[in-house]
C-alpha cells in the first residue's frame, strides 16, 4: 500500500524544494502546495519510473557533489588556459572507459558527470552498456584519464547506488 | 565594497563566458568545438548567477535563491545536449582530429555521407 502512495520517497522533498525556490518565497501556502505537487507527480510519472531510486550512502554522495564541483571549477580554469594558448598545442583524443555501473541511472548520471567537467564529453555508449567513449579536449595520457574517472567519479557511484 | 565584489563577479563570468566562445571560434574540429561552449561557460554562467543570488539578496527583499534552480536546470540540460551532439557527430562520421574508436563508429550506417558530402565529412 504504501509503495502505491509514495511511488518516490526522495522525488516528494526533492519536487517541494524545486517548487519553493520557483516561487522565491517560503510561506506555509507555498509549502503546503509544494508538498501536494511533490506528492502529485511522482504518482502521475510512475510509469517513466518503475524503480525506485535508493541512495545507500548519503555522506558518499555530498563528498561525490563536492569533488564534483571543485573539479568543475579546475578543470574550467585548464579548459580556458588551453584555449588562450591557442589551438595548436591541444590534444584531442577518444578514452575507452570500461563500465561497472549496470543501472541505467547509474549510467546516464555518470555520463552527466563526465560532460559537466570541462575537457571532456561523452560521446557514445556501446549497445551492451560495458563501455563509454568519451571525447577529451587533451589527453596526453589517455589511461590515467580513464583511472581518474573510475576513481573519482564511477567508484562514489557505484557506492551510492548499487552496493553489492 | 559590496559593488566591488558584484563587479567583480560580473566581470569573471563575462571572461569565461567569452573564452568559452572563442574557443568555438579558435579550435579545429567538432569535437573540440564541443568543449567551448559546453564547457568554460559552465563556471561563468556560475559567477553571473551568485552574482544576481548577493545583488538581489542584499536588496532588503528576503533571500534570493531562484538561481540555484537555473544551475539546477543547466547542469541537467547541458551534459544532454553535449552528449547528443557528440553522437550525431559520431553518427555522421565528421572529420576528427583524433582516431575514433572503431566500435563507436562501425555503429554508424556506412552510407551516411553519400547522399550529403561536405567538406566537413571525410569519407573513410
Amino acid at each position: 500500500m504504501k509503495r502505491h502512495l509514495l511511488p518516490h520517497p526522495l522525488l516528494t522533498p526533492a519536487l517541494t524544494l524545486i517548487w519553493l525556490l520557483l516561487v522565491n518565497s517560503l510561506s506555509f501556502g507555498q509549502l503546503l502546495l509544494g508538498l501536494l505537487l511533490g506528492w502529485l507527480i511522482p504518482l502521475f510519472t510512475l510509469r517513466f519510473w518503475p524503480n525506485r531510486v535508493q541512495v545507500h550512502k548519503p555522506l558518499t554522495l555530498v563528498r561525490f557533489v563536492l569533488v564534483l564541483l571543485y573539479d568543475i571549477v579546475i578543470a574550467n580554469l585548464e579548459v580556458a588556459w588551453l584555449i588562450l594558448r591557442g589551438p595548436r598545442r591541444v590534444h584531442p583524443g577518444f578514452v575507452e572507459v570500461p563500465l561497472a555501473l549496470r543501472s541505467e541511472l547509474g549510467i546516464s548520471l555518470l555520463a552527466n558527470t563526465i560532460s559537466l567537467t570541462p575537457g571532456t564529453v561523452s560521446a557514445w555508449l556501446s549497445p551492451d552498456r560495458t563501455t563509454l567513449v568519451v571525447h577529451a579536449l587533451d589527453v596526453r595520457d589517455p589511461e590515467a584519464l580513464v583511472a581518474t574517472i573510475k576513481r573519482r567519479y564511477e567508484t562514489p557511484l557505484l557506492e551510492v547506488l548499487e552496493p553489492c | 565594497m559590496l559593488e566591488v565584489i558584484l563587479s567583480a563577479l560580473i566581470l569573471l563570468g563575462a571572461l569565461f563566458t567569452f573564452i568559452g566562445s572563442l574557443g568555438l571560434a579558435r579550435l579545429e574540429d567538432f569535437y573540440t568545438r564541443l568543449h567551448g561552449p559546453t564547457k568554460a561557460t559552465t563556471l561563468g554562467v556560475g559567477s553571473l548567477l551568485i552574482a544576481s543570488m548577493v545583488y538581489f539578496s542584499t536588496r532588503g527583499e528576503g533571500l534570493s535563491l531562484h538561481e540555484l534552480l537555473v544551475t539546477l536546470f543547466l547542469f541537467i540540460t547541458a551534459p544532454v545536449s553535449a552528449h547528443l551532439l557528440a553522437k550525431a557527430a559520431l553518427h555522421l562520421r565528421l572529420r576528427s582530429l583524433a582516431v575514433v574508436p572503431p566500435r563507436a563508429e562501425a555503429s554508424a550506417p556506412q552510407q551516411a555521407n553519400r547522399d550529403a558530402p561536405s567538406d566537413e565529412t571525410v569519407q573513410r
